[in-house]
């Protein structure tokens, strides 16, 4: 088992036990900003050695399995776990959106296994952020004119993980692997370490979560464990379709079995106030999360491989 | 506060006046709308603080981004505090997690709230 996935387990278990661990915010914070830093510079200089040949129609592609996502979720939640409208809504997003921690853990997986991945990814991941969210409240409120559509729009995409994601891979691309060599050590070589840092916080955040669980019932701890596997499997056919290797395709699953939890949380509570924010949140982060990190993602590079044999 | 003020008045040169304190406790999530809105109600500044805490809609720890809570101090004219609580209650209580309460403050510079 890769460590960053013990540190992992490590911050659920101290969770659970009560202990007193915590990192400080501004940590956290700054983690943060280096993982998405780092992905998108990852990204953009890869793109910058390769053409961008085809790349229009698989972005087409990659944005409408986003929107399509959350329409499938939708009414699995509203009729067959029989939540109201904007708690189906607002969770929905959450799953057709992405989580770029799980993203983050499958490409340290693929490069334990030395497998390779087409560095577009990288910009899918950025392209199946917002779709959702912005159907989730299509789904809540219909098309109505309360709702402030600039505001979200800019909300979303100004938003920090877009920005940094986006930001870093126009840097990537701009500097190229030459220009990024003196950056190296910092951004790539730490990668792990601070990834395992990251997830040592998520163990924590995700076992706060676990005591919601009970007060939610059965539905919903079932829906989150088994709603990424045929997601992830959608994602993994469109790789495969679109012509992706065997990691592409991997990482693909990976982008469509995850749900969001920052993203989509912020954009929800302020544009669907009636949703319950400990219901999604509770889903996405206290059982979806730790499910792909341990399983999910061996699971999605099976799936893939499978899929490359036919 | 009394001896401060029988200090101050004492001294002759300083007006003292009595404004209204709004205080609003509610979720981080919200610190933009009310940016957005407080000056509108005719608050002429505000001061924001992070805050943590427990009530009707359970622990609000700050643990992640969702479950932060923040402080809003407004000091103005009780006309405007009334306003900006009306406005308050109708656009939040519903589905936020929100408190609000007013007290009597007093100001020296009256002009400047």
């Amino acid at each position: 088992m890769d460590p960053v996935i013990l540190f992992f387990a490590l911050g659920l278990v101290a969770g659970l036990a009560r202990s007193e661990l915590r990192l400080p915010p501004a940590i956290y914070e700054l983690l943060s900003v280096l993982l998405l830093l780092t992905i998108g510079l990852k990204g953009g200089i890869e793109l910058a050695q390769q053409p961008f040949g085809g790349l229009l129609p698989q972005i087409i592609a990659v944005m409408a399995m986003g929107i399509v996502i959350p329409l499938m979720v939708f009414p699995v939640l509203r009729y067959v776990g029989r939540l109201d409208r904007p708690n189906a809504a607002s969770i929905a997003a959450h799953y057709g959106s992405v989580s770029v921690a799980t993203y983050a853990v499958g490409i340290a997986y693929l490069a334990s296994q030395d497998i390779f991945y087409e560095p577009r990814l990288a910009l899918f991941l950025v392209l199946l952020e917002m779709p959702a969210i912005m159907v989730g409240i299509v789904l809540a409120r219909g098309i109505s004119k309360d709702t402030r559509w600039g505001k979200l729009a800019h909300e979303t995409f100004l938003g920090k993980s877009i920005v940094l994601l986006m930001g870093g891979l126009i840097i990537g691309w701009i500097a190229g692997p030459v220009g990024m060599e003196p950056l190296e050590p910092f951004f790539f070589d730490l990668f792990k370490g601070v990834l395992a840092l990251f997830l040592l916080e998520m163990g924590l955040i995700a076992a706060s979560q676990f005591k919601n669980l009970k007060d939610h019932g059965f539905f919903l701890v079932v829906f989150a464990l088994l709603v990424p596997v045929p997601l992830a499997m959608m994602g993994a056919l469109l790789g495969w379709w679109m012509g992706l290797s065997e990691g592409g395709t991997m990482l693909l699953a990976v982008l469509s079995g995850s749900c969001s939890y920052i993203a989509a949380p912020a954009a929800m509570r302020i544009a669907v106030p009636e949703a319950s924010p400990t219901l999604s949140l509770t889903a996405s982060l206290g059982v979806t999360f730790p499910f792909n990190i341990f399983v999910g993602i061996p699971l999605y590079l099976g799936m893939a491989q499978y899929l490359h044999t036919l | 506060m009394v001896w401060l003020s029988i200090y101050i008045l004492s001294d002759g040169a300083m007006d003292i006046t009595v404004k209204k304190l709004v205080t609003i406790i509610t979720e981080a999530a919200l610190e933009d709308n009310l940016r957005n809105e407080l000056p509108g109600l005719g608050a002429t500044g505000y001061t924001i603080v992070n805050a943590r805490g427990r009530g009707s809609r359970g622990v609000r720890d700050a643990g992640w981004s969702t479950s932060g809570n923040i402080r809003v101090e407004v000091v103005c004219d009780p006309e405007i505090a009334v306003r900006i609580a009306a406005h308050l209650r109708d656009r939040y209580y519903e589905n936020f997690a929100m408190i609000t309460y007013m007290s009597d403050v007093e100001v020296l510079r009256a002009e400047k709230f």
